[in-house]
């Protein structure tokens, strides 16, 4: 079963269209989607989530999302949130238990002990009751990953978890990403750094607007589509590389 | 027929709802329209504080100039204790406004208590300062507060082209030259001064409309600053006439209360326009 | 005692409880982001108040509850309305639709026939805590005595009540509370149903608006809300002791400034009682400033 199905997908902000008529089949494995600043790259997985409005659908494993909800999590981008906000590393990871149990009082020990869980796979058990903005940002981009982890879910889409993280941290990361996908789990992550694409990701989508290409990354990821996606001149844009 | 004082009264309002256009472009161009409503609230224990000291001192406790200039002492603490807290950075501008306007209003509410116990109607009108009585105003009152609010849509116009550069593109005009914290210092100044001038006929509660609701109706109706800027004006003033002579006509409605509803009256014109368009 | 239980009482258990309940709905505003929105639901629902009052023409609670809920809905519904169509940023957008309520409120309460003696514009301003007397206690009997408590002012029981069920509204919600406060678009992308709990953070707000206007007025309801949670963001970076600490806080500057304006001077000997309301909101301010220095120093 696909995991996730976008047939005809449009998002306007205004007049002007952010994203065109999107329809693309998501593989199981790994999957990067790419494109410049602009390209509409979160608005399709907030599109796809329902997080803003938009013509065409998306349909999770063959259903609607409502019917697929606990089989799709989700990563949204690092500075979309307030790190400042008064909650402990654990406090964050347990809010991805919130839909499997109860809604008033404390989470109950099982639920923490599976957030727990969840923190020592990213290496961050230690600092479960470490308030979040006393963490450094790749630490707190593992405690993301750890909540999305959580989520126990069968696809996760991710915004970006690469995105200004030091070398270990990516290291770190990119372990984990490879382990779920080993473990059978589908992942779609933004990625910016086109130099590393091959190194981590299976599949490829190529995106600016609308799509250009889609496929593993050995088809698309190629010079000629690259220039399709960003435009000439993308030379010392460290793909050479 | 229009007496000389409501005459005077009119034309100050008229003045007062140019400024406010003005001042209010910027304001509204800044993101800076809330930090009107903090300082509007801030000015009341300036005010009482005011009336206060001219009870002991034995002068005229109704005069406007003293009242106005406790109110700006005011207003200028209000605005840097929300930068303090602000500058705290757990707390966010919009909490620290909120924290502000309460707590100064709150001061200004435990003077007036204080007040009412004295003698000698010391408090008489004070309350006006909340919600705008234009109709009470007295001829000079009026020109007083015509006045300020002259000399604030002078000092606009004399900006210009530095409040047009600091709200197109703040960091760009840095990089030309421009002194952008001393600009936005001279915009907050201009808020200031147009919110105290506003403090008698529109009041503190709601004196932050008068900035807003012009300027916003004009945002809608123009592409351009200058033609945002000459509508804003134009809004503001016929507000401020058709408020005052609507509450002067209506025994005991709210001057500010007046003004506030024919700029919405406006808004809401603009809205449906521009959807027609 | 009995001139206490007569005099101060009922002021003071309303102070305690509007304290409270504002304090226990400040820290979503303030982790929101949103305290404006405060500020603007207190001043909107003052139409709606007023309506609820002239239809029914005395100061019933369920009226003016009803009527301030819509009041509190539509505005928020305009002031994102509002950003999104005049493509208005949100302070603007929020000071349109609050100043513009609260004026349509005012015009509503002097056309309507709604003013008087109980619910007039000094009320809306001030509060009217100095009126709430219990005149038929007796003596501490009265505390136990049902007919006695009978005779409680409405604004006790409007205050009780909102208070409880927003605070069990909050107990149910706790989790999905948090969740939306630190990240909605997550909480959504779980299946939450987000607007649906932003209408009722909102609908709790207008209730406790209400039940606190009788108290403080609508003004300082703004200080209740927001001051305490404030304060608390100050001092503590953890979720429970936050929400819960500030309706402690709440409560404790609502209770302290009204000692500090009435009974206290009356105590040392000075017949000069200043305004309840405005003691409770200064002391509020004083709190988060107390609170700013003292982490100012802890930081270094």
């Amino acid at each position: 079963m696909t995991p996730l199905s976008i047939r005809h997908l449009s998002v306007f902000y205004g007049e002007r269209p952010a994203l065109e008529d999107v329809s693309w089949e998501v593989p199981a494995g790994l999957t990067a989607i790419i494109g410049p600043n602009g390209a509409g790259k979160s608005t399709l997985l907030k599109a796809a989530l329902g997080l803003i409005g938009h013509q065409g659908e998306a349909r999770f494993f063959g259903t609607t999302l409502d019917a697929a909800r606990a089989r799709v999590g989700y990563l949204p981008q690092r500075a979309s949130v307030d790190w400042d906000f008064p909650a402990s590393a654990l406090d964050v990871v347990s809010m991805a238990r919130t839909p499997r149990t109860r809604w008033w009082g404390r989470l109950p020990r099982r639920e923490r002990d599976a957030a727990r869980a969840a923190l020592a796979e990213v290496g961050l058990d230690a600092l479960a009751d470490r308030p979040i903005g006393q963490l450094s940002g790749g630490q707190q981009q593992r405690v993301f990953l750890a909540r999305c982890l959580a989520q126990e879910a069968d696809l996760l889409l991710m915004d970006e978890p690469l995105a200004a993280v030091d070398a270990a941290t990516e290291r770190e990361i990119i372990r984990v990403l490879q382990k779920l996908v080993q473990a059978g789990k589908s992942i779609v992550a933004v990625h910016h750094d086109l130099a590393s694409v091959p190194h981590i990701f299976q599949h490829a989508l190529m995106l600016n607007g609308r799509v250009i290409a889609a496929g593993t990354v050995a088809e698309v990821f190629t010079p000629a589509m690259i220039v399709d996606t960003y435009g000439p001149g993308l030379s010392d844009d460290g793909l050479a590389a | 027929m229009i007496s000389h004082n409501t005459l005077v009264v009119v034309l100050g309002c008229a003045a007062l709802g140019v400024a406010s256009g003005a001042v209010g472009c910027f304001a509204l161009l800044r993101g800076r329209a809330l930090l009107a409503d903090a300082m509007g609230h801030a000015a009341l224990p300036g005010v009482v504080g005011a009336a206060l000291l001219g009870a002991w001192w034995g002068t005229d406790p109704r005069a406007l100039p003293p009242l106005l200039l406790g109110g700006a002492v005011a207003g200028t603490l209000g605005l840097w204790a929300v930068h303090a807290l602000a500058a705290t950075g757990r707390i966010r501008q919009d909490a620290a406004i909120g924290v502000v306007l309460a707590s100064f209003y709150a001061l200004g509410v435990v003077g007036l208590s204080v007040i009412q116990a004295m003698p000698a109607g010391a408090q008489a009108g004070l309350s006006h300062f909340i919600l705008g009585q234009a109709a009470t105003m007295r001829t000079q009152d009026a020109w007083a507060a015509g006045g300020l609010a002259l000399v604030s849509v002078a000092a606009t116009v004399a900006l210009f082209p530095r409040l047009r550069a600091l709200c197109f593109d703040a960091e760009f005009a840095a990089l030309q030259g421009l002194n952008i914290r001393r600009t936005d210092a001279a915009l907050m100044g201009l808020i200031l001064l147009v919110c105290i001038a506003g403090l008698p006929a529109v009041g503190l509660v709601l004196v932050v409309a008068l900035l807003v609701l012009p300027a916003a109706t004009a945002r809608m109706l123009n592409h351009r600053l200058p033609g945002m800027l000459a509508t804003s004006c134009a809004v503001g003033g016929t507000a401020g006439v058709l408020g005052a002579l609507i509450s002067a006509g209506h025994q005991g409605w709210p001057t500010g209360a007046a003004v506030v509803l024919v700029g919405m009256a406006f808004f809401v014109a603009a809205l449906l326009v521009r959807r027609e368009a | 005692m009995t001139q206490f239980l007569q005099l101060d009482f009922a002021p003071l258990l309303c102070a305690i409880l509007a304290g409270a309940t504002c304090g226990l709905l400040g820290s979503f505003l303030v982790l929101r982001r949103e305290a404006l929105l405060g500020d603007a639901i207190t001043h909107a629902v003052l139409p709606g108040i007023v309506l609820g009052f002239a239809v029914t023409g005395a100061r019933a609670g369920l009226p003016m509850l009803l009527g301030a809920g819509a009041a509190a809905l539509l505005a928020a519904w305009l002031i994102s309305h509002l950003r999104r169509v005049a493509r208005l940023e949100g302070g603007a957008a929020t000071g349109i639709v609050f100043t513009s309520f609260f004026a349509a409120g005012l015009v509503l309460l002097e056309t309507s026939g709604a003013r008087s003696v109980d619910l007039d514009v000094d009320c809306v301003l001030f509060g009217q805590m100095e009126t709430l007397l219990w005149p038929q206690a007796m003596g501490p009997g009265a505390l136990l005595d049902p007919v006695a408590l009978g005779g409680l002012p409405p604004a006790v029981f409007l205050l009780a009540g909102v208070g409880a069920a927003i605070a069990l509204a909050v107990a149910l919600l706790w989790q999905p509370l948090k969740l939306l406060c630190f990240d909605a678009d997550f909480a959504q992308s779980l299946g939450l149903r987000v607007r649906w709990l932003d209408m009722a953070l909102h609908l709790m707000l207008a209730a406790a608006a209400v039940a606190a206007f009788e108290a403080v007025g609508s003004i300082l309801v703004v200080a209740l809300l927001v001051a305490p949670a404030a304060a608390m963001r100050l001092i503590t970076n953890r979720y429970t002791p936050q929400v819960l600490g500030g309706a402690a806080l709440g409560a404790a500057v609502a209770a302290l400034g009204y000692g500090l304006a009435g009974p206290l001077p009356a105590a040392l000997g000075s017949g000069h009682a200043v305004s309840a309301a405005g003691m409770i909101g200064v002391l509020s301010g004083l709190v988060v400033a107390g609170a700013a220095m003292a982490g100012r120093w802890r930081h270094g």
